[in-house]
Formats: structure tokens, sequence, C-alpha cells
């Protein structure tokens, strides 16, 4: 029912639109059917556009997430992209470089006090801009730490590695847990890069080397990395968290349950952990393991198409979106953290001593954005696989050394992604 | 024959014609452009040129090299042991990475190796996860052709009767097939859950408890054979159709015939059913083989190639290389590999399975 009448919006007002000569402009969004507030607030963000002004009508037209990248590919190639383009923050660079995006464009102090997930560069050229960011934390309970006399860590102190070793070690001995962790292997995919890579980072390693992205070497499969990938074959070996084949409903409702201590989880699982714990519910920063706590950022954004015919129609989208009104909507409806500290002090989940508040400090704090580069696509396709086959008890260094050699070689044939 | 077809068939050309430019526009033209980007670089998508390397893909897919490992030894001369007992070895990356000694090492990982004597002779692969891809593949059309094919003889057996509400038989044992394969790996991946999965609580209740849970995708000896096992399953009702097809051609005159010289019911099924059943028997083997060969949904919904590459395919490796990583030229190069393979296979089922006269 509510689809028909938003078709008869859009078709009124494009009716109305001939007479004023308005022009059309398409927006791709790839969240159709998901399970929250997410989808109808977009449409209502077109709907309210649409009525604002008389130059542009925006049509939506909505994918279901896991298509939505193979579509736009897809359309690239028959030169059918829509002016508007939805992007996952990673990838943007590779829809950049590959031709599909043109730079944003829009006025800079739109941007100023965001935080810097949301905002998407490449080529020193705002391409992408987000509504919200993501964050990951490492989700329990107070009364848990507080039984087991573990130390509760903060954003100042945040637990060192040996600290946090020791913490899997105590709850492990309790026998209480069916794993004192909870990484979410069952979550395949982009969660791989997104929620781990900053572990790797904190003891010293990354995907690629940031200073050139020419190399993996010695970055991936350096002393560092090394270290990081033992530990993380010991998490699994000594069972201290559930493997890849881990199940997937497990991975929802586990910490709810009891059977995990300490679960990885983003924000958006949040809210749900607070109704279920209350003010028992603790959100904590990432361990340090020598090199700073560090958690990946950037969600999805809009950009502007490189064939859009009407670039200053998307640029009036997407600025007419860029408001504290649309940021605290979409954060209340979807548990996600408002870009910046003006929206987020009118939000239910980050306003000043609301649940998810400390999430807005972890962005703020210790988020990175994934490696700014063309190739990410391949190189965090090639990190997942290492980490599965790492925590399924391969060898350490030679899978890291197997996926630098996979990294190196699909940067060489691509000519070095335009750095 | 040749005249006749193309001078005074103008109206079955036409009534042809539809049929043939979809087949040659979905099936012909991109199995041709399949071989023509594997001998490219050719991105899903690049601002980069397009340029041809000749037979590079198909080197970096399939090359193989064979090397000996000296065990390492102390400054006597001596093998060194580990604290196990066992001969210690240099670390083989000492050789593949970076070493102008060995060029030809350059790149290459360990597929398998074995002992001979002290050493330890190595075959290296150029490209690891697609030689584990093939061997999974070969492997489960080995197993998967002829128990999906015998089983579903045996359904056909035992469904080609008259009895009372033999369609409801009928009708159970071909659900599987009307259910799509997506659906069927998902509920699939709940019975093998590891820990208290339906499958392991099954077990353990039949042994009274005394079967270990088993985590079956999740462990690389079983991961393969469950997905066996789950495509046999979904797979073997579409089959039986076709077998009990077959059976329903036989006449009944030869049975009745059988049954007047006395013949048992193995000498009936030998020499009446089995002949009877020939050409169906070859049209089956050869479609098993083929769908066997493009296994990919189970895997994409499972396991995808995990873990630790056991349930790695052919299918599966061009997908992800072709869209995951944005390498057509990658994924066309093991789909023409792919053809070839089954071009072979079906070739010689043929020769085999032919009529002699």
């Amino acid at each position: 029912m509510k689809k028909l009448l938003n078709a008869a919006v859009l078709a009124g007002i494009a009716m109305a639109g001939s007479a004023h000569a308005q022009a059309e402009l398409s927006l791709w969004y790839h969240g159709a059917g998901s399970a929250n507030a997410e989808e109808a607030l977009v449409n209502q963000l077109v709907e309210e556009f649409n009525a604002s002004q008389s130059d542009y009508v925006v049509s939506i037209e909505t994918f279901p997430q896991l298509a939505y990248n193979d579509a736009v590919g897809a359309a690239a190639l028959a030169g059918e992209l829509p002016d508007i383009l939805d992007v996952d923050g990673p990838v943007m660079p590779n829809w950049a470089w590959a031709g599909y995006m043109q730079p944003l464009g829009i006025d800079q102090s739109k941007l100023e006090g965001f935080l810097p997930g949301p905002i998407g560069v490449w080529g020193g050229e705002v391409y992408s801009v987000g509504l919200w960011d993501a964050a990951v934390a490492m989700t329990t309970r107070k009364s848990t730490l507080e039984k087991y006399n573990i130390r509760i860590p903060t954003l100042a102190e945040p637990w060192s590695g040996d600290e946090f070793n020791a913490a899997l070690q105590t709850l492990k001995a309790s026998g209480d847990f069916e794993y004192p962790l909870d990484l979410g292997m069952a979550w395949k995919g982009e969660w791989y890069p997104y929620a781990f890579s900053p572990l790797l980072q904190s003891f010293g390693g990354d995907i690629v080397d940031r200073s050139t992205y020419q190399t993996a070497e010695d970055v991936l499969n350096g002393d560092a990395a090394i270290a990081f990938g033992e530990w993380w074959q010991s998490l699994f070996a000594d069972g201290m968290t559930p493997g890849t084949s881990q199940d997937a409903a497990d991975r929802e409702t586990g910490l709810i349950e009891g059977k995990y201590a300490i679960s990885w989880n983003g924000n958006w699982a949040a809210p749900g952990v607070v109704e279920a714990f209350g003010d028992d519910a603790l959100f904590l920063p990432a361990p340090d393991f020598g090199n700073g706590g560090t958690i990946g950022a950037a969600s999805w954004q809009f950009g502007v198409s490189a064939t859009s015919q009407n670039p200053d129609g998307a640029r009036a989208f997407i600025e007419f979106a860029l408001t504290d009104k649309w940021f605290s909507a979409f954060s209340d409806g979807t548990g996600l953290i408002p870009p910046t500290a003006s929206a987020a002090k009118n939000t239910k989940f980050y306003a000043d001593g609301a649940p998810l508040e400390v999430f807005y400090a972890l962005s703020e704090e210790q988020a990175l954005v994934r490696p700014v580069t063309p190739g990410y696509i391949v190189q965090a396709k090639v990190f997942e696989k290492a980490l599965s086959d790492i925590a399924n008890g391969a060898d350490v260094a030679d899978t890291l050394d197997a996926a630098v050699d996979e990294i190196n070689e699909d940067i060489e044939r691509n000519s070095g992604y335009g750095h | 024959m040749a005249s006749k077809l193309t001078q005074s068939n103008r109206a079955g050309w036409v009534m042809a014609l539809p049929g043939v430019a979809l087949i040659a526009g979905f099936i012909i033209i991109p199995f041709f452009l399949a071989f023509a980007f594997s001998l490219t670089n050719q991105r899903l998508a690049s601002p980069n040129p397009t340029e041809y390397v000749g037979f590079e893909n198909y080197r970096g897919l399939l090359g193989l090299s064979v090397f000996t490992l000296q065990p390492e030894r102390d400054d006597a001369g001596a093998v060194v042991l580990d604290k196990d007992g066992d001969i210690k070895y240099p670390r083989l990356r000492k050789f593949t990475r970076k070493n102008p000694d060995y060029p030809h090492l350059d790149g290459k990982r360990e597929w398998f190796s074995w002992q001979s004597g002290e050493d330890r002779t190595v075959v290296l692969a150029a490209d690891v996860v697609f030689m584990k891809a093939l061997v999974n593949t070969i492997t489960f059309v080995l197993v998967v052709a002829p128990v999906q094919a015998g089983l579903a003889l045996c359904l056909a057996l035992l469904i080609n009767q008259k009895l009372r509400a033999i369609s409801l038989f009928r009708a159970v044992y071909f659900m599987p097939v009307v259910v799509s394969i997506v659906v069927v790996s998902l509920l699939w991946q709940f019975i093998y859950s590891p820990g208290d999965g339906l499958l392991n609580n099954v077990l353990r209740g039949l042994t009274f408890g005394v079967f270990e849970p088993r985590d079956w995708l999740g462990n690389p000896s079983t991961a393969l054979g469950s997905i066996m096992a789950m495509s046999i399953w979904q797979g073997v009702g579409f089959h039986m159709v076709i077998w009990l097809a077959g059976l329903q051609t036989i006449s009944p005159t030869l049975y009745e015939a059988a049954a007047i010289e006395g013949s048992s019911k193995w000498q009936t099924f030998r020499f009446v059913t089995w002949p009877g059943l020939r050409n169906t028997a070859v049209l089956i083997l050869i479609v098993i083989t083929m769908q066997a060969f493009a296994l990919f949904a189970q895997i994409d919904v499972m396991t995808n190639g995990g873990p630790l590459d056991s349930t790695q395919v052919l299918v599966f490796q061009a997908v992800e290389r072709g869209y995951g990583k944005q390498d057509i030229s990658g994924g066309s190069t093991i789909s023409v590999i792919l053809f070839v393979i089954v071009l072979c296979i079906s070739l010689i089922q043929r020769y085999l399975t032919r009529e002699k006269s």
C-alpha cells in the first residue's frame, strides 16, 4: 500500500514536472529489504527532497545488498549508471578509478565537523559522503568483568594485548561460557577486513603499505603481521573463539544467551544488547596490541556517477541530505552513528548519557579507514581468505606470504592502480 | 541431406532461428569471448587498456615445479632433528621468495610433498588454490556420478511397482529437486551445524551418546564429503525420474517371457532390464558428470571454498576471480580449462559407451 502511495506521489510530481521541465534524476540504493528503518528513511528523504524544490525529481531504485555492486558494475559497462550512486566507503576508490564516479564538488563547509569515516577521498578529491558511520566495540557486561576481576578498560587506557589475552584465559578457565570471545567468524565477506584488519594494524602490520599502495611486502608478512597471525591462530587453537563454521544464529544471539562472554560487534547490534542488559551493557574500545587500538571506519555513502547528465541536481540532493536533521533521523532509525557531534546530541542513541554514546567517541578516537586504493576490493578478499586459513590451522608465514604475492601481483597487473 | 537442409527448408530455418540466435548469443559467443579474454589481461572494471598476454594466464594456473629439500645439517654434517624427532628442513619460503638462485620457483607454493630417504620432495604449484579446486572437482565427479546414478536407479526400481499410493513415494523422492539448491544449502547448513546441530543430535541419539559431535563443514576432512552427500540427496530425484522413464519403455512382454523361462530376479534385471536401459544410462552418466563439474551454489552458500581450500571447486574459483576479484581474464581461463576437461570426458564416455556394431 505504501509503495503504491509512493508511486502515486512520484507520478504526480513527475506529471507536475513536465510543465516546469523538471530534470529527472535516478538514485540507486543498496538496502532493499533491510530489516531496519534505513530503506524507509531513504525513501522519505527522496520524497522530501522532491517536495522541497521544483528543479529536480529524484526517483529511487533499490537493490538487495548482495547484488548491488554487481548491478553497478554491469550498468557501468552498459553505460546505464544512475545519477546518484550509493557506494560502500572502501569500494569508492575502485569506482572512482574505474571511471564510474566524478568528484562530488559540493560545498566544503557542509563537511565541517564530520567524523573522518563518512568522507570518501580519492586522489585528493572528495567523491562520496555518508550520512552515518559505523563502529565496532568489545561488547560485554559489566557484571561479567566484575565477577572475574577483569579491569574495565577506557578509551584513554584500553586493554593491552597481554591484559586482553589474560582476560580471555580467565573467562575460559571459569568454564561458564562456551567461548570467552565471539569474533563473528560467521559473517563472511567484508566483515573480515572491516573488523579484523584493525587488530592487525594494532600489532603494527597492515593489508598494504599505505605510503605507496604498491606493495604488501613486509607489511602483511613482516614480523608484526606474523606476530598477529600467531596470536590469531592461537585464539582458535586454544578454543577462545568459535571458528569459521560458527552458526550465524549463534553470532546474533550468543552473547545475550550467555554462550559468549565478549563479542566483537558493531554498533548496529548494540541496541539489542542494551535492550537485553540495560545498564549492564558495556561497549569497550579495541585492545592495544602495541600500536594503539584501532577500529574500522566508513560505511555506505552517496556520490555522483561520472555519466550523470545533471550533476548539479545530484549535488543538490546530496547537500539536501547533509543536515543534522537527517543525520539524527537515520541514527534514530538504524542505530548508526551520526557523522557530526552536533547531530549526535539530538539522537536517542548518541546524546550525552545515551546508551551508545561511547561509539561516537570510539569512532572519533580509534577509527581508521580501510586502505584507500582501487585494489582494496581484491585485497579485502585475499585478506579474508588468509585469515580464514590461519584460523583453520594453515601455516602463518606461508599463508601471509601467499597473500602478499597475490596482492602484489594484482597491483602489478593493474599498473599500480593509478597511485 | 545437406542440400535438403539448406535449400528447401526455409520454414524450418525460420522456426529454428530464435533458438539458434539465443544459443549463439548466450552460449557460443560468450565461449569464444572467454577464450579470447583468457589470452589478455581483461579486467571487469579498469581504465587501463586491455593487453594481449599470450598464454600467461594458463602458465599462472597450471605451472608446476618439483623441488628436493635437503635436511638442515649441523657443523658435523649430521641431520638436525626437531624436538619431536622429525628431520628439520629449511623453510621453503627461503627458496620461493626473491631468491635469485631459484628463479623458476619464484612465487610458487607447496602443493604436496613426500619423504624420500632424508630428503623431502616437494611439488610446487604456481596456483595451489586452482590445483586444489581441480582435484576437488574431479573427486566430486568421481564420487557423485556413480553414487547418484546408482542410487537413482535403485529408487526408480523401487517406485516402478504397482503399489497403493505409489505416486506419493514418487512425489516425496522428487521433492528435493523442486526446491532451489540455494534453499537446500541453507537448510543443510543447519543440519550440519557444529555442536548441537541436527545431524550431530540424531547421530548421538542413535549411538546412545557415544558419537562425538563433529564440525561437518568446518573440518577439512569432512567438508567435501558433507557437500557430496547433500548434493546427491538433492539431485537423485531428478535422475530417478529419467531412469523411471527408461524402465517404462521396456516392454512387459520381455518380463513375461523371462518369467516363463524361470529367470530369477537378478537374471531378469541383468538380462532384461539393464540392456533395456542402455541409452538411459549413457544419458544419465553424461548429464550427472556435467552437472557435477558445474558445482557452485552449494560451495558459495555453505563454505566459500574453505576450510583450508578443502571445498574449492573450479566454477566457484572462476566466479570468485572473475567477479569477486574483478579478474575477468583469470575467470575466463578457468572456464576454458573446465570446458576442455568436460569435452574430453564426454568424448571418452561416448567412446566407451558406443554401440558396438
